[in-house]
Order: C-alpha cells, then structure tokens, then sequence
C-alpha cells in the first residue's frame, strides 16, 4: 500500500496538482490581504465600522466553504479564477476581524503617551499600533492560511484544480492509493502551512511584548 | 439566420435561472426538508458524541496539567487536516463503508479541540477562593466539581459548543461527497446537474441553520451567565 501510494507522489501530474493546489491559496491568501488589511486600517478609530467587520466575520464564518464554492459555480463558471474569487471571500473574514480588533485593543494610554511624544497620527499608526497588533494580525493571517489550504481542496468541485483533483479520482475510480495519496498530501500540506504561519507569528511578535508575556503581565 | 445561430440564439434563451421556484415547490417535502433534517441529525449526534468525549477529557486536562499539551497537541493536528481529505483517510481504512458514519467520526474529531479547550478555560476560570469556600462548607471534591465548578465553567463550555456547531454544519455539507446526506447532498447534485437552484437551496439553508444555531446557543450562552445579565442593566 504504502508502495503504491509513493507511486502516486511520482506520477508526473502530482507536482502540476501541488503548484495548483499552492498557487490558488497562496493567490486568494494574498489577494484577501490586499482587501482586508486598508479596510482594517479605515475603520479602526470608528465604533461602527468595528461592529460591522466582526458582524461581517461572524456571518462568513457561518457559510460553509462549500457553500461559497459551489455559489461560484453559477455566478462565475468553471474553473481556476472561479475558485480563486471563491476562496478569497472565504479568506477575508479572519484577517479582517483579527486586524481590526488588534488594532482597536492596542492600549489607549499608549497611543495618547506617543502623541504627548510628539509622534504624528501615521507615525503612531506605524510604530506603536502596527508592531503592537501584529501578533493578533498574523494569527487571523494564519487561520486564513490553514483555512484557504483546506478550502483549496473543494476547488476539484467546480474545476479549479488542486490536489483535491487527486481524491476525486481516486474515489470515483475506486483507487484507494490515489484518494490516499491525495488525502496525505493535503493534510501535510495544511500541517505546514499551521506550523509555518506559526512561526511568522512569533517572528512578528515584537521583543517587548514578549518579555511582556513571559512576566505573566 | 443560419442553424447554428440559432442554436445559440436558443442556448442563451434558455439559459437556467438562477433560482427556479416552480423546482423548489414540486422537491420541497422530498428532497429539501429530508435533507435539513438529515443535516440537523448529523450535526447534533457529532456534537453531542463529542461533548461525552470532550467533557471528561477536558476534567481531565484541567487536574493534570501535564496533560493538557499532548492532548491539545493531538486534537489540533485532527483539527487542521482539512475535511476532504479526512473523509478519504476514513473511508480507507478497511471496515469503514461510506455513509454518514465516517461523516460523523470526522465531525467529532473536529470538535474536540474546541470543546476540550473551552472546558479547560471553563474550569480556570472558577476563582480559587470559590473552591476553598465549598471545601471548608464540607463538600467532597465529586461535589466541588459537579455542583460549582462545571456549573460555573457552563458559559464557557457552552460558547464552544457554539463554535464547535457552526463549525460542524459546516463541515458536514462536504460529508455529502461520501454519501453522508444532508444539505450537501443538494450542493452536490446541483453541481453534477449543472442546476444553480439546488445548489443555492443546500447553501442557502446550510448558512441559514449555522446562524440559527449559533444565535440559539449564543441565547443560551447568556441565560447561563446570570451574573453577567445582572452587571450590565
């Protein structure tokens, strides 16, 4: 069996399912930034518009992904641009609610002690506000990540490729290797990308606050 | 007009709509409500399979610390392995047919790591003083722990069960692929019929059971924290 399934990961369209399957979460990933991050940075003075992203949050976490994806099917087609539109609507929520309450929860006394310093609302926002969230910001980038990974395998459903191709094939012609195969290299896939988003998370953790956290304070 | 244009004149008149309501009326109590429920079924067994294996693991975890990092460890590598593919890895092992059975294993297995976490949380969350007041009131630690420390920790538990619920209806819509039933089934059909209607009413309804659960809970979340009702008027 395990023979068989090393087979699979030989076969010459494997690494073309992989780049796939990398390319479609890593695009929806980025692109979920590019819309998340400035709409965080509007709205994070205002009551308002913190309510709507984690209304927006909440709602997006109830759609199943599935849901998302089998919806662009008839509003988009079929295929790679169809399941990249999918994927980053499902991606945008985490990344939203986690920047724009980051940001908000950044303690007010610092904020006014950096003004008192003299420090300008952009500088504020860069030295102060940015470095303090970012811990609270990569953790929504990274449940996005392990997320869009997983989502990316349901992409088969309305042709947009991936690894999850490999599952369908295996399960409709009943080869259990290849839905094996399939099913292995997705997991390890999202192991990876949990682990490494992990550590960019702590990379991003600036020095202070993790003395700050290893006091207990 | 040549045959071919209008062929494709007929094509584009004939295009489906978007929403069929005349569809939605003749499978409504054949297709659509069997399918809810089937979805309802799905959810709630998982939920409640994984409280009962949840809860006692979560005591568990709380008393002894050391515990608490492996059992996490291994519950959030279940967690992260994404859902399809956890269907397959089930349907492999030998004795495991396709049907809502798998379906459900899976689901459990993504609970837990929520249900487990928050229970701990819960239970960190009774203040000490607490616990020394029913200690020296006489009460067995049996008692301590089910007459105040998991009635207290409920709010808590309850709110992962909330997260652990939509996550799970979620979930279960992609069960369908591997004859689970539910909502999905609709998803599914409506993909291989190219038919946007069904499609639209298992997404549609899924959502639409997701926020339903997940305001009930959050409803009984509150009624649970009376202290925190009494604070805020």
């Amino acid at each position: 069996m395990f023979s068989k399934i090393f087979e699979v990961f030989a076969r010459p369209d494997f690494p073309e399912k992989l780049r796939e399957h990398v390319m479609l979460s890593l695009a929806a990933l980025l692109v979920a930034i590019a819309i998340a991050m400035p709409v965080a940075l509007l709205i994070r003075n205002t009551r308002l518009g913190a309510a709507i992203a984690i209304n927006i949050g909440n709602v997006g976490r109830a759609v199943p992904s599935l849901a998302i994806l089998a919806l662009a099917l008839p509003l988009f087609g079929i295929g790679f641009g169809s399941a990249l539109v999918a994927l980053t609507a499902l991606a945008i929520p985490p990344i939203l609610i986690n920047a724009s309450t980051g940001l908000r929860e950044v303690n007010k006394d610092i904020i006014d002690a950096a003004r008192g310093m003299g420090l300008s609302g952009g500088e504020i926002l860069a030295r102060i506000q940015l470095p303090i969230a970012a811990p609270v910001i990569f953790a929504g980038i990274r449940t996005s990540a392990v997320q869009t990974v997983a989502s990316a395998t349901l992409a088969t459903f309305i042709g947009g490729g991936g690894l999850g191709d490999l599952i369908v094939e295996g399960y409709s012609r009943s080869g259990p290797e290849i839905l094996l195969a399939g099913a292995l290299a997705v997991a390890i896939l999202a192991i990876i990308t949990e682990i490494g988003f992990g550590a960019l998370e702590r990379a991003f953790t600036p020095k202070g606050l993790k003395i700050a956290q290893k006091r207990g304070s | 007009m040549s045959n071919a244009g209008l062929l494709l004149l007929q094509d584009v008149l004939e295009e489906p709509k978007l929403i069929d309501w005349e569809w939605l009326k003749e499978n409504f109590w054949e297709d659509i409500v069997p399918a809810l429920q089937g979805h309802i079924f799905l959810s709630v067994i998982s939920v409640a399979v994984a409280l009962v294996i949840a809860l006692p693991v979560g005591v568990l975890s709380a008393r002894y610390r050391k515990a608490y990092p492996p059992v996490t460890f291994v519950t959030g590598v279940l967690y992260s392995i994404p859902s399809l593919a956890l269907f397959a890895i089930l349907i492999s092992i030998p004795g495991v047919e396709i049907g809502p059975s798998p379906v459900i294993i899976a689901l459990v297995a993504y609970s837990l790591l929520i249900l487990i976490r928050n229970t701990v949380a819960g239970l960190d969350s009774v203040p000490p003083e607490t616990i020394d007041a029913a200690r020296g009131m006489g009460l067995t630690d049996r008692q301590i722990l089910l007459r105040v420390e998991l009635p207290l920790a409920l709010p808590i538990i309850v709110a992962g069960v909330r997260i652990a619920t939509v996550t799970i209806i979620g979930i279960a819509t992609i069960g369908a692929y591997i004859n689970g039933g539910g909502l999905g089934a609709l998803i599914f059909d409506g993909i291989d019929r190219q038919f946007p209607t069904e499609i639209i009413a298992g997404a549609v309804l899924a959502t639409a059971l997701a926020i339903i659960a997940d305001l009930l809970l959050l409803g009984l979340e509150r009624y649970l924290r009376p202290w925190a009702r009494v604070r805020r008027t």
